[in-house]
């Protein structure tokens, strides 16, 4: 691997920038490996790298149907946070936040991590009631969660309108300081640059059609449409597609798929320095380096695949943008986008061995961007030593069995 | 937006409806299930990447359940499959 140092810069600006290597090889795909992950999206990745960092297991094929880091890792809001209301699921967050701070220096390549806090605005009393049990649960913890007043929040987000005459009066506000955004395109090529590095290979537009099973059911490898590829386990990381991959498994699963959607205004110049969320009208907005506002809201309250603009969640969305800030009414929308997010029955994650031997899963994140970094290195634990981590324990499916419900829910999203 | 045929109102706006998820058969009695069994019937869902059977519930208007088929990728509402009924409605 090529580092990237001022040093390295320098060097190869003297011969015009022409003796970079690609980022990661394209080998030619083996027939057999000692681990298959399904997706090359962030988690997918992160899982690779920790496998051959942590555990030393480096004989691994990341297959993908399309090309990195195309599935929900484009198709979020980089958003990166820890603010849960369940022990497990603050500690887990709050680990994935801490190794985004030092996600750069870690894989020599820079994610633009911007550590800016969210505010929540609080429109409504059983809201208030709601996050101020979330910030006494995060207390214990660590990672902060404090309630503010409406003034203190009208200072740390001037753009916002006057709120005198809004249809919800303001309560109060919530700041959550880790909160930080990151490109999410970089999040899935460092991981990639870093996992070919420690010589794991990265196979794109290699579409799963099939499971290969022995005698006994057990799964053995993958067909793919390059052929079949047999492996010693097969991992799912294909957010948003598992129910439909594991389903040619024959697994069903307690997830429900459904499109998030978000949409950015043309760029102007620095107006929002932190990210704003609105749960009770459902709204987030922020600002991006490029200086577009990325906006979003709630997801479709419907089954869906879609990964487009569903015509009723925008209304609501755009309603409650320009009440909150009528000045943004002057503003062209550049583009929108969906990604196709699953959550589990309970909305927790769900890292674990299923009923299918040699099969695992690493799913339900609804939006799980923010969560790439533990997700891997808790997924490549369950992989390598077939335990879970101790940070995940409690993120196996027979939570289900057991009726051992993490319920948790989004910030925007539970409405 | 989607517009919606209710068998007692008609074409309806989605605004008028509250989607309540894919279509479930009715709970098995868990006297006769093992735990496992009783737990996917709770939770599991098949989750389809394309037609599928869900229930509407015309909260604001008529307030009864109903089930259509639609497509989870185009969002298209059809007709079923040929010869195949909707999953019994939830009593």
């Amino acid at each position: 691997m090529q580092r990237f140092s001022f040093l390295s810069l320098a060097r190869n600006a003297l011969s015009h920038h022409e003796g970079w290597h690609r980022a990661w090889r394209s080998p030619p795909l083996r027939d057999t490996y000692d681990v298959v992950i399904v997706g090359a999206g962030g988690h997918g990745l992160s899982t690779a790298y920790h496998l051959a960092k942590e555990h030393g297991i480096t004989n691994v094929a990341v297959i993908e149907k399309s090309w990195l880091g195309g599935g929900n890792t484009a198709r979020n809001t980089h958003t990166i946070r820890a603010n849960f209301l369940r022990d497990v699921s603050i500690r887990f967050h709050d680990v994935s936040v801490k190794l985004y701070e030092q996600l750069s220096r870690e894989l020599n390549y820079n994610i633009l991590f911007s550590q800016r806090s969210m505010i929540d605005l609080i429109q409504s009393w059983g809201k208030l009631r709601d996050l101020r049990r979330r910030s006494l649960a995060m207390a214990l913890h660590g990672p902060a969660y404090d309630l503010i007043p409406v003034d203190e929040v009208r200072r740390r987000i001037p753009a916002m309108g006057d709120l005198a005459g809004v249809r919800l009066p303001p309560l109060a506000g919530m700041a959550h300081p880790e909160a930080a955004m990151a490109r999410h395109d970089a999040v899935a090529w460092s991981y990639a640059r870093a996992a070919d590095a420690r010589g794991v290979e990265i196979h794109q537009h290699t579409e799963v059609t099939g499971f290969l099973r022995d005698a006994h059911g057990r799964v053995i490898g993958v067909e793919t449409s390059r052929g079949t590829v047999r492996a010693g386990q097969v991992a799912l990381a294909t957010a948003g597609n598992t129910s439909h991959v594991a389903a040619k498994a024959g697994l069903s699963l307690p997830l429900v798929t459904r499109n998030l959607q978000a949409f950015v205004s043309e760029p102007v110049k620095p107006i929002i320095d932190v990210i704003v969320n609105c749960p009770d009208v459902g709204l987030y907005v922020m600002q991006s380096d490029k200086g577009e506002l990325v906006i979003g809201g709630g997801t479709d309250p419907i089954p869906s695949y879609r990964q487009g603009s569903h015509v009723a969640t925008f209304e609501d969305v755009v309603a409650s943008l320009v009440e909150l800030f009528p000045r943004f009414k002057a503003l062209r929308m550049l583009r929108q986008w969906g990604g196709a997010i699953e959550f589990a029955y309970d909305a927790s994650p769900i890292i674990s061995k299923t009923d299918v031997e040699g099969l695992l899963v690493s799913t339900g994140w609804y939006g799980g961007f923010k969560s790439i970094p533990v997700g891997g290195l808790t997924y490549a634990h369950l992989i390598a030593t077939g335990a879970p981590h101790p940070l995940a324990e409690a993120f196996g499916l027979d939570r289900f069995t057991g009726l051992r419900f993490l319920l948790e829910a989004g910030t925007v999203a539970q409405r | 937006m989607l517009q919606i045929s209710c068998p007692w109102c008609g074409l309806r706006p989605e605004g008028e409806f509250v989607c309540l998820g894919e279509a479930v058969p009715p709970r098995p009695d868990p006297a006769a299930l093992t735990a496992g069994e009783w737990a996917a019937s709770l939770a599991n869902r098949a989750n389809i990447r394309g037609l599928h059977a869900e229930r509407w519930w015309h909260v604001r208007s008529c307030g009864r359940i109903l089930t259509i088929w639609r497509d989870t990728v185009t969002h298209a509402i059809a007709p079923g499959p040929d010869g195949t009924a909707a999953p019994e409605a939830a009593p």
